[in-house]
């Protein structure tokens, strides 16, 4: 009798046990979301599926580009044959702007998505990043390559998710990294060059994009419904918009950045309010005037 | 069930589940107490709410840790992980060198492991998950095979892009680096290992090449090991290397400099082989603070000194460290990053747009009687000071010093210089006849102990005039030549110090023994 207690209570102290962490598994730390949802069933049916196409526009004088001065690295000055490269912080061509992310910062509920087995690749060649900036889903593996041979850190500064910052010494390296949870967005620098820096975007469904150098997006495959549509710079900070579509609907939206933007508060890892996180509450599920 | 059967039961629950929580704790963490520790010890630096932003925090640099984001320096976790306890309690009992962060022994085990707990509180990252260690492997061993295959693997991985080729911390990469917080940040200068944060040692040194310095830009090198590009054993032979650039143990303080008499030339110049021979005195420096306005981020912590005269002449060499050659325009925005971070005290530090390095050898105007010295602080008007100035634009000077600000020009005295500028290091040499007969200047003398106190400036880091780095009084002195006396009086003086010693040793056993029985007999009377 005393015996079978005494069993008893240990099964709750090894079940505590568990619960205060002891297990050791090894798990790379994460956020506070625990793992990335894993692959539920396609929530969209291909067959009524929606898209955003859009532009991004820019009005008044971008800021002044200044030449990079890579003269202390050779094996990067000499791959930038059309001349010295310039400072890639604002694309602005026609009066179109690009390097902003867009992506669907609510309206997804609770929808799960799978996390693609495809890597997105960050390349560093000539001394720079390429992409400039990129999306990336929580959980998918990001696959960072150094293309020149000299020394890369790699250098992300987070909040919302753990950071890393590894050297790749020479050419050919290739390291694999993921982030755990959804966070727009985080900042990617090489410390051995100053002038290096990158940003990524993570979330936990597949509805982004990076505007190209003439202004153009597109989300695909949405499922029709309400949406808010964000897109985020670098230096002009970030707007937001209400979308609704419909069954194989296709709309256009355009976004307007202007130069008196320049200086407004600039999201880096800012904590999201998604769709998903909010299933148990809905508060903001359709809240889309917020910002 | 009874009160009385389930208590037991429920105690030993309790117990159990404490220890299973707790493995490595004899006891449970009280992060409450903890919190009242760190808001007693902590909180003046790292801020009330553990963000690094006490009120101390605006004189610090680098700055304390901010707690929030759980991003720690020192570690055996992998790059990017969570510390673990041991860690962290690593830190609060050695301080981290080179920092502001002093080690602290007045707490006990507790209260350190109560101090850890709260920490954690501080952070949501600290979600019970288990870091991931960091894979060390063991050290295959030094020696001389090993440091010179890791000077090649120093050389092939780069790390002098910020470390610099001799290490000293001038790497071209050092103007532009930042920590997390975008706070300008030095590349550690690998010749003072007493500084590293994280300790000197070989191991400590490999420790820190694998998980790197989050929130700095130290990068781990784990993925180029798992990658291949570095073997296990090149990252050992690079920890070795880097070992092996200096002591692992800050030299000791000189309390007196020793110009040998030598017969022959002087040295001139500072790649003189004269040098090669003179022995080598450290004299720390640190930020001059007491007058406005202050230095609390100096640059130039410590010189050597080498110092020889002929009888007629006296050559002294001063070398320190300091990554920039200044003015150097690669370093203007290090400078201008600096100055918003620096307390002025109202001083315009932008107003000169390029200052130069300085340094300066101080004395006192007349060789003091007694031990009476002038105010250190470059001298009063009623006690004023020599001083052989070095500008790294301007070279050598003679004037003399009557406090802070109040410098004033001397007669010509013969002081020359040369100075040479390698890879993060200045070397600069003095040299003057000993004799002077221009007014106001110290007149050196064989055979006395003169007072010597030293200045450095860095212009890159906005150091200029009171801005700078100091030293407390040393003593110069100037070997007289060979004769009888000068082996007698030593002898005598040793001989002397022993009787003392042995008196003062023995009359001290004397009173232990009869305190000791004086207990016995105490506690005899007691029990």
């Amino acid at each position: 009798m005393l015996r079978d207690k005494a069993q008893g209570w240990l099964a709750i102290v090894a079940a505590l046990t568990v619960g205060c962490g002891g297990g050791g598994d090894g798990a790379a730390a994460g956020g506070d979301d625990g793992a990335p949802a894993e692959a539920a069933a396609p929530a969209v049916d291909p067959a009524i599926a929606a898209t955003i196409l859009g532009t991004v526009n820019f009005e008044g004088t971008p800021p002044a580009q200044t030449e990079i001065d890579m003269s202390e690295e050779p094996v990067c000055a000499d791959k930038h044959t059309a001349g010295a490269p310039m400072t890639q912080q604002v694309s602005v061509a026609d009066g179109k702007l690009g390097h902003v992310f867009v992506y669907v910062k609510e309206g997804l509920g609770d929808m799960q998505f799978a996390v693609p087995s495809s890597a997105v690749a960050l390349d560093q060649d000539g001394c720079r990043y390429h992409p400039h900036v990129l999306g990336i889903q929580a959980g998918q593996d990001l696959s960072i390559t150094n293309s020149d041979d000299v020394l890369h850190n790699i250098n992300t500064q987070p909040t919302i998710n753990r950071g890393f910052n590894v050297s790749q010494p020479q050419a050919g390296m290739t390291s694999t990294k993921n982030f755990r949870s959804a966070e727009v967005m985080i900042p990617v620098k090489c410390d051995v060059h100053g002038w290096m820096n990158s940003y990524i975007g993570v979330l936990d469904h597949p509805y982004f994009a990076v505007s190209a150098a003439d202004g153009t997006f597109s989300l695909d495959g949405l499922p029709p419904g309400d949406y808010v549509i964000e897109a985020w710079h670098e230096l002009y900070g970030t707007m937001t918009q209400n979308v609704t579509v419909g069954e194989k609907e296709s709309a256009g939206i355009t976004f307007l950045f202007t130069e008196s933007m320049a200086g407004n508060y600039v999201p880096l890892g800012e904590p999201l309010v998604l769709g998903g996180h909010d299933a148990d509450t809905g508060a903001h599920a359709h809240d889309a005037n917020q910002s | 069930m009874s009160a009385r059967a389930w208590f037991p039961e429920f105690a030993a629950f309790l117990a159990l589940s404490a220890l299973a929580c707790l493995p490595s704790a004899a006891r449970a963490q009280d992060a409450d107490n903890g919190g009242r520790i760190y808001d007693r010890w902590c909180a003046e630096c790292h801020g009330a709410e553990g963000l690094g932003d006490g009120p101390a925090a605006a004189y610090m640099l680098p700055r304390p840790r901010d707690f929030s984001q759980a991003r720690y320096q020192i570690r055996t976790t992998a790059n990017g992980e969570l510390p673990t306890d041991a860690d962290i309690l690593a830190i609060l009992e050695n301080g981290m060198p080179g920092t502001t962060m002093p080690a602290w022994p007045n707490l006990s085990g507790e209260e350190k492991s109560d101090v850890i707990a709260y920490l954690k509180s501080l952070s949501r990252f600290f979600d019970g998950t288990e870091p991931q260690m960091a894979v060390l492997g063991s050290d295959p061993g030094g020696g001389a095979e090993a440091i010179e295959s890791g000077r090649a693997a120093y050389e092939s991985l780069e790390c002098w892009k910020c470390h610099g080729r001799s290490g000293r911390g001038s790497g071209q990469s050092t103007p532009t680096l930042e920590d997390w917080r975008e706070y300008p940040i030095r590349a550690a200068d690998l010749t003072e290992p007493w500084t590293f944060n994280g300790g000197g040692g070989a191991e400590e040194i490999h420790t820190r090449m694998l998980t790197g310095l989050d929130g700095t830009p130290m990068p781990a090198y784990s993925d180029a090991l798992e990658a291949g590009v570095v073997s296990e054993e090149e990252v050992w032979n690079v920890a070795h290397y880097v070992a092996s650039l200096a002591p692992t143990l800050e030299p000791r303080v000189a309390d007196l400099v020793l110009a040998s008499r030598v017969e022959g030339e002087l040295p001139t110049s500072t790649d003189d082989a004269g040098w090669e021979t003179a022995e080598s005195y450290f004299v720390p420096l640190v930020g001059q603070i007491i007058e406005t306005p202050r230095n609390f981020a100096p640059t130039v912590d410590g010189a050597w000194v080498q110092a020889l005269h002929d009888g007629h002449e006296i050559a002294l060499r001063v070398s320190w460290g300091d990554p920039s050659d200044s003015p150097d325009p690669e370093w203007e925005e290090w400078r201008a990053k600096l100055i918003p971070l620096l307390h002025a005290d109202g001083a315009d530090l932008s107003a000169d747009s390029l200052l130069t390095d300085g340094m300066a050898l101080q004395f006192p105007a007349h060789i003091p009687d007694g031990s009476e010295r002038p105010y250190f602080l470059m001298g009063e008007s009623s006690d004023p000071v020599t001083l052989w100035t070095w500008d790294s634009r301007s070279g050598v000077a003679e004037a003399q010093g009557r406090g802070l600000g109040n410098i004033g020009a001397v007669a010509e005295t013969g002081l020359s210089g040369s100075a040479a500028f390698d890879e993060g290091r200045w070397s600069v040499v003095f040299r003057r006849p000993i004799q002077s007969q221009a007014d106001g200047v110290i007149s050196l003398a064989e055979g006395v102990a003169i007072p010597m106190a030293m200045f450095a400036w860095d212009g890159s880091s906005a150091e200029t005039a009171a801005r700078g780095s100091i030293s407390s009084w040393t003593y110069l002195y100037l070997e007289e030549p060979a004769s009888s006396a000068v082996f007698i009086a030593p002898l005598l003086a040793a001989l002397l110090t022993a009787m003392l010693g042995w008196a003062a040793v023995s009359s001290a056993q004397r009173k232990a023994r009869s305190s000791q029985e004086h207990i016995s007999e105490v506690m005899r009377e007691t029990t």
